[in-house]
């Protein structure tokens, strides 16, 4: 055997081991084909210019902090489309509760969480107890969400304290601070599936309940878990995003379309539907995959419409590689 | 193993209390008495096979002593201690387990993921992935398997036996003192059954109690030390497998009174030209499957679970078809690559499994009869030509024709009885003018009067002309109303028997058997 076989074998060997979630080739394919647009109609001043490769993920870090909170309830075999209106609920409280008083903003980020956890735990009993389809449930909250922010808030409501955005704008270095918050998410996200027996029963779960059930996992307890998880991510995605806006106002969860988009962003990272497979680096390259699209085409001055239609595009394409592939292993 | 633990099994197996035992068991479901009065010792150290035909209650004992099913009456005594099992899982902790057909593992997730999920070696929450896949290793190592499978492997990259390997695996980490398998060898190669045997002799001198279910006498006399008949819910007697043959097996197996009224088989003059012609057809489960069905006759298709019954059904319907040979129909050679070119070809199938895939519970009566009609008519078709009406005109008739009697076709099936559902079943088949029609389990799950009239109709349509090819457990059924009968095992067709044969024959042929006065169409096809 020649050694440079054998050196291909080892690094195959390595990619294998390391298991990089399918996401990457198409993040990698999307950035090339970014930087063939780029030298072609803006002689690639767009993806060399650092602000904007910065810019890139401070987009995705609304995104990415809910959708690693939406990969876990996937994993689970349920769906969350609540987080929007948890994020408006958590924009509108705590910007309500700070009016620009920094010495209150402890007191509203510990407010938010408990509304974030009851709001999980609520979804979670309700799919568990009542055995309502998670999708019907969770829809149901956030139409319950929505009627409360519409009646309590018409516009935008308080404000945040000058030292509270540091979240949104602060730097460490040249790295936004944000950027270290979505990276801790999700290496906290890693760490419970991959780590913790949570992790592990909540893959049991999603896989197969009954399964699960028959091994003396307590099924809903950690259903419900992930539930909480989920909602405690879009409180910590609203927080985030007051932080950038000054102010809450009660449409700002709606009209990011966090809910589809958290969804659309973990299913492209290769976590299934039907629960049981998938993880919270393939949401990160999910998330970047949109980031990128979204930067390139805002500097390029492309028409938004069409960007919605590569997004449409890239769903579909992502998931179908991952449903021929599973066929492909299984024949 | 050392000898210290030979010394302890050898004085185990002296020991004459059984380790698990059952007193009296009698299960009742709606209409069927599954068992009555069962009452079996399992030792130590010993392979017990129960043996039985479809529906004779091996199935319902398993699930009674692993906890699935609570029993109506008897007693379950573990060491000699009474127990009763409200909850597989109370089973397991107390060290019965049960391997059943249908793997129970996380496709998605590594061996040891598996073997310990929810038992996970772990510090505050936080998983050990290091002493979990030692663990793992350890217990594959007891089976001998630590060489074949890896803990760190995904299990959807195993085998169906390695995947056994991993339930079983499972079972033994729960310290498990009996091991209940249902069918473990069904699925498996010859190679996969010997590692299984090999693996069982293992667990045997264990001192572990080990029971099997399976249809596959071959196999059974390949492992079993003592073998166990089961009939219609009762216990017709346990024998050392040394003392015993297959034939004798058998015959305790079958031989039963027929108490059902059949229709008189079809005459000779009855047979017209061969309507569906079969030659050499295979795919990923059959294995050259030649068949010939002539108009006017009922030819029924034996066989046990997992021989290929229902999948010839749907290999020949286009559900899973056929990928190498050919198919002629009313003598043209056709290819069927999806129901609706079976449907067009006028093949009528009646599913196995009606509530799933025979019929529309919540729909009417009405649209179940006319399905398939709808389904060949065109769209524009039923705009322009007015189809809707005219086929809602014919649904009256199709229901004196299969003897429904109701005067509001607006019913929702859901709410019929079984045989009456089936007759809607089929009457949606008559409407498209099928004249070749599978029938899967006919009458299952229906009582004992509908399957009379169920039989009739089934008879009614030869009369017509039409060609039935009929699969059955039942062997009752299948003697009762074949004109011909082919018995299938393991993919692939064992051999034809002619009308009114015995059940000894069918069964001798349907478990792996040859009979000495039918040849083996299979062996002579391998010879060509």
């Amino acid at each position: 055997m020649t050694t440079s076989s054998v050196s291909a074998n080892g690094f195959n060997k390595f990619l294998h081991s390391i298991r990089i979630p399918p996401v990457y080739y198409f993040l990698l394919v999307i950035f090339i084909g970014g930087a063939a647009l780029d030298f072609y109609f803006a002689d690639g001043q767009i993806l060399t210019n650092r602000a904007i490769l910065t810019n890139i993920f401070v987009r995705s870090v609304a995104l990415g902090i809910v959708a690693v909170g939406q990969t876990f309830v996937l994993i689970g075999a349920s769906i969350d489309l609540s987080v929007a209106y948890t994020i408006s609920m958590t924009a509108v409280m705590s910007s309500f509760i700070m009016q620009g008083d920094p010495t209150k903003v402890p007191t509203a980020i510990f407010v938010v969480f408990i509304i974030g956890a009851v709001i999980g735990l609520v979804n979670g009993l309700i799919i568990t107890k009542l055995g309502v389809n998670s999708f019907i449930a969770t829809l149901g909250t956030a139409l319950i969400l929505k009627g409360i922010l519409n009646a309590t808030f018409a516009n935008f409501t308080g404000s945040v304290p000058r030292s509270y955005e540091t979240f949104g704008y602060g730097r460490i270095g040249p790295i936004p601070i944000s950027i270290f918050v979505l990276l801790g998410v999700v290496l906290l996200g890693w760490f419970i599936l991959a780590r913790t027996k949570f992790g592990s029963q909540l893959y049991g779960v999603g896989g197969n309940s009954e399964v699960a059930r028959l091994s003396g996992l307590r099924t809903h307890r950690v259903l419900i878990g992930a539930h909480v998880i989920c909602s405690l991510t879009a409180v910590l995605t609203g927080l985030f995003i007051v932080s950038r806006l000054r102010a809450g106002a009660p449409w700002i969860g709606p009209d990011g379309v966090y809910d589809l988009e958290s969804v659309a962003t973990t299913v492209i990272g290769g976590t299934a539907l039907s629960g049981g497979k998938g993880g919270v680096w393939g949401t990160l390259g999910g998330v970047l995959i949109f980031g990128v699209i979204d930067t390139l085409f805002n500097q390029l001055g492309v028409n938004p419409f069409l960007k919605n239609v590569l997004r449409g595009v890239i769903i579909i394409l992502a998931v179908a590689s991952y449903t021929l592939r599973s066929k492909r292993e299984a024949a | 193993m050392t000898e210290e633990q030979n010394k302890t099994t050898v004085l185990r197996k002296t020991q004459p209390e059984p380790l698990l035992e059952v007193r009296n068991i009698t299960k009742r479901f709606p209409g069927v008495l599954a068992l009555d009065d069962v009452s079996l010792k399992f030792m130590q150290g010993e392979v017990h096979a129960v043996v039985g035909e479809n529906g004779a209650g091996k199935s319902t004992l398993m699930k009674i002593m692993a906890g699935a099913y609570i029993a109506d009456s008897g007693e379950i005594l573990l060491q000699g201690k009474k127990v009763s099992f409200s909850h597989p899982q109370e089973a397991h902790e107390q060290g019965v387990s049960i391997i059943y057909q249908e793997f129970n593992l996380l496709p998605e997730r590594t061996v040891a993921q598996n073997i310990y999920l929810g038992r996970e070696p772990s510090k505050f929450g936080v998983i050990d992935i290091r002493a979990l896949n030692k663990k793992a290793l350890t217990v594959l190592k007891e089976l001998g398997a630590d060489e074949m499978i890896s803990p760190t492997a995904l299990c959807n990259t195993l085998s169906v036996a390695e995947q056994q390997i991993v339930e079983i695996a499972k079972a033994i980490s729960f310290d498990s003192k009996v091991l209940i398998m249902d069918e473990p060898t069904a699925a498996l190669t010859l190679v996969e059954v010997r590692i299984l045997n090999a693996l069982v002799s293992r667990l045997k001198t264990r001192g572990m109690a080990l029971i099997f279910i399976s249809h596959r006498l071959v196999e059974v006399f390949d492992i079993a030390d003592k073998i166990t008949v089961l009939k219609d819910g009762q216990l017709v007697g346990t024998e050392l497998a040394k003392d015993v043959n297959a034939e004798k097996i058998v015959h305790m197996m079958v031989g039963r009174i027929l108490d059902h009224y059949f229709p008189p088989l079809g005459k000779k003059e009855d047979f017209g030209e061969v309507v569906l012609r079969v030659n050499n057809c295979s795919n990923h489960f059959l294995k050259n499957i030649n068949l010939e069905l002539r108009k006017g006759e009922v030819l029924g298709i034996a066989g046990l679970q997992g021989s290929g019954r229902t999948e010839l059904a749907q290999a020949l319907f286009g559900v899973m078809p056929f990928k190498t040979g050919t198919m002629e129909i009313n003598g043209k050679t056709r290819t069927v690559k999806a129901p609706s070119t079976a449907i067009k070809y006028s093949m009528g199938f009646m599913t196995e499994d009606r509530k799933a895939e025979g019929l529309l519970p919540k729909q009417p009566i009405r649209d179940n009869m006319l399905l398939t009609v709808r389904s060949m008519q065109s769209i524009l078709g039923n705009i322009f030509n007015d189809g809707i009406r005219k086929s809602r005109k014919m649904v009256p008739t199709l229901a004196k024709q299969v003897d429904v009697r109701t005067d509001n076709y607006d019913r929702e099936v859901q709410f019929l009885s079984g045989g009456n559902q089936q007759k809607v079943a089929l009457s949606k088949w008559l409407a498209s003018n099928a004249d070749i029609f599978i029938f899967d389990e006919p009458t299952r799950g229906i009582d004992v009067e509908a399957k009379a009239s169920i039989h009739d109709l089934i008879r009614g349509l030869t009369k017509k002309g039409i060609a039935v090819l009929m699969i059955s457990s039942e062997l009752p059924e299948i003697i009762g109303m074949s004109d011909r009968i082919l018995v299938m095992w393991d993919g692939s067709i064992a051999g034809e028997l002619p009308a009114k044969s015995t059940e000894s024959d069918v069964m001798l042929l349907a478990t792996g058997h040859e009979t000495n006065n039918h040849s083996n169409k299979n062996d002579e096809a391998g010879k060509e």
